[in-house]
C-alpha cells in the first residue's frame, strides 16, 4: 500500500526532499516507518522527532492506504 | 466546525506594526471590552558560538497548524470569558527586531485578558508544528528549538 510522507525543517534537509510517496507492507506502524526513514536518511536526534498520521500525533497507529505521515522536528513557533 | 470558518493565522514575512495599531483601532467600537492584552514575539539577535542570528526563516506543516490554532482558540474561548482573540504568526524570513507572533485577547476585565493571552502563547509554542531556521550573518544556519 502507498502512503504519502512529508518532511519538515531539519528532517527535510537531511532527507533532501519535502515529500515522497512510499510503498509499505500492510501492518506497518508509524513507528516502524519512522525507524526505517531515520536509518535511510541518517536523521539525527530521532527521539525529538514526532510523527503525525493524518495530522494526529500518534506513532503507535498502524498505517492505512493513502495515509499522510508527517515527520516533525521540534516545534519553534513564536 | 466548517473548515472555511478557520481564521487565517499565517502571514508572509514580518508582522508590520501598522497591523497591530489597526487591530487596536478595530476594537474601539466594541465597548463591552474593558481590557486588551497583547503579546508580540520579536526576533532576537542571539549570539551562538561567536555568530549572530540575523533572521529566522519560518516554515510549518500548514494544514495541521491551522487546525491546531483553531483547537487552541476553541479551548481558550471555553476556558476564559474573552470577547475576542486574534493570532497572527509569520511564515518565511523575519529579520532580527521584527515581529513574528502577534496575540491579541480582549475581555471585560484585565485578568482574564492577560491570562488568556498567556495561554495562547504557551499553547502555540508547545503544540503548533512551526519550524524556525536561524540564519546567521555569514548565511550559515541552525534549527531553532523552543525552550
Amino acid at each position: 500500500m502507498k502512503v504519502t510522507v512529508k518532511y519538515f525543517g531539519m528532517i527535510a534537509e537531511s532527507a533532501g526532499r519535502t515529500e515522497e510517496v512510499l510503498e509499505v507492507a500492510s501492518g506497518t506502524s508509524a513507528k516502524d516507518l519512522k525507524d526505517l526513514q531515520v536509518r535511510k536518511y541518517e536523521i539525527s536526534d530521532a527521539e525529538s522527532v514526532q510523527l503525525a498520521v493524518n495530522q494526529n500525533l500518534d506513532s503507535k497507529v498502524e498505517l492505512n492506504e493513502g495515509d499522510e505521515v508527517a515527520f516533525l522536528p521540534p516545534f519553534a513557533g513564536g | 466546525m466548517d473548515k472555511k470558518k478557520l481564521k487565517k493565522v499565517f502571514v508572509q514575512g514580518a508582522i508590520p506594526p501598522e497591523k497591530i495599531a489597526n487591530s487596536i483601532a478595530n476594537h474601539q467600537s466594541k465597548t463591552n471590552i474593558g481590557a486588551h492584552s497583547i503579546f508580540l514575539g520579536q526576533i532576537r539577535a542571539d549570539e551562538i558560538d561567536g555568530k549572530t542570528v540575523s533572521a529566522i526563516d519560518y516554515s510549518a506543516y500548514e494544514a495541521m497548524a491551522e487546525n491546531v490554532f483553531h483547537e487552541i482558540r476553541e479551548a481558550a474561548f471555553s476556558k476564559f470569558e474573552i470577547t475576542c482573540a486574534h493570532i497572527y504568526h509569520s511564515l518565511g524570513e523575519v529579520k532580527t527586531g521584527e515581529i513574528c507572533l502577534f496575540v491579541f485577547t480582549s475581555s471585560a476585565h484585565r485578568k482574564i485578558a492577560i491570562e488568556a493571552c498567556n495561554y495562547f502563547v504557551e499553547e502555540i509554542k508547545a503544540n503548533v508544528p512551526i519550524f524556525g531556521k536561524e540564519i546567521f550573518e555569514d548565511e550559515t544556519h541552525q534549527w531553532k528549538v523552543n525552550k
